[in-house]
């Protein structure tokens, strides 16, 4: 069974990803890489990640976050996170990411704060 | 050791599926002995991450390389050892990934992320010749799972006990 799904939908100019399983070193660090790569490659780059079912990740996992943000950025875009789990939200306050990323918790404020 | 002390040790590839094999290990001995749910999290992604460490940082993938993972339990508590056939780091020279200039870095967090969720950590030679990772929790007394309290703290604030 794979580690992580990913499931595209767009609301209005923006790509939501939403994401479920674990973002860790291999298969799931892999596929969210190729899924922002791919958006990008698409030229999309209003993207939020629903993190709503990401119950898993690992040090891998969140350098794949950073990764994709830092890719985003550079071609002046904007990758946001909707709808941390606890572990996943621990997670990114302890290692300070919580200061780099826009975080949401709905979906329509999220998608809101592209316009 | 005690006489009620345990050993397990496992040779492991150098790949990726190590990681996830190791983790499983770990996890089923700290549930057999009674950590909580969260503690079982925290030690599961530790081991994970030096893991991790150990196939990409010491044994840099190399295959022919392998990683060497040992649990010791005592009545007190479980002490982790993950050795690689790397050169071996010392901890000082590793960069703080809360400093501001590393926050968009996409790696060096497995090491923040061990000293945060373990009670002990160091890292010392070891006898494989690269790098030995050790870190132990405190086990629960029967009946109870408390937490250890460091989650959310900083680096500064997990602070390492030396090994004795």
């Amino acid at each position: 069974m794979p580690a992580l799904f990913a499931t595209r939908r767009e609301v209005g100019s923006v790509t939501i990803i939403d994401l479920s399983g674990r973002i860790s070193l291999g298969e799931g660090s892999a596929l969210l890489r190729q899924t922002v790569r791919g958006l990008l490659a698409d030229g999309q780059t209003k993207i939020l990640l629903n993190l709503g079912d990401v119950n898993y990740i690992d040090s891998s996992g969140i350098g794949e976050l950073v990764s994709g943000f830092t890719a985003v950025r550079n071609r002046d875009g904007e990758l946001k996170l909707l709808n941390l789990t606890k572990k996943v939200h621990d997670l990114l306050q302890i290692t300070k990411l919580f200061t780099v990323f826009d975080v949401y918790t709905d979906e329509h404020t999220a998608v809101r704060s592209y316009q | 050791m005690t006489p009620e002390a345990k050993h397990l040790e496992v040779v492991l590839d150098t790949h990726v599926e190590s990681v996830n094999l190791a983790e499983e290990m770990c996890l089923r001995v700290a549930e057999a002995v009674g950590f909580s749910e969260e503690e079982c999290y925290r030690i599961g992604m530790s081991v994970r991450e030096g893991v991790i460490n150990a196939f990409h940082y010491g044994n840099q993938e190399k295959p022919d390389k392998k990683i060497h993972l040992a649990v010791d339990l005592t009545r007190e508590k479980m002490v982790i050892h993950v050795m690689d056939e790397g050169r071996g780091f010392r901890l000082a020279d590793v960069p703080d990934p809360l400093a501001e200039e590393n926050l968009l870095s996409t790696s060096g967090r497995g090491i923040f992320l061990m000293r945060a969720f373990m009670d002990e950590f160091n890292v010392v030679a070891g006898r494989t010749g690269g790098a030995e990772v050790i870190m132990s929790k405190k086990i629960p007394p029967s009946g109870s799972a408390p937490s250890n309290g460091n989650h959310g703290k900083s680096s500064s604030d997990a602070t390492p006990k030396q090994e004795a």
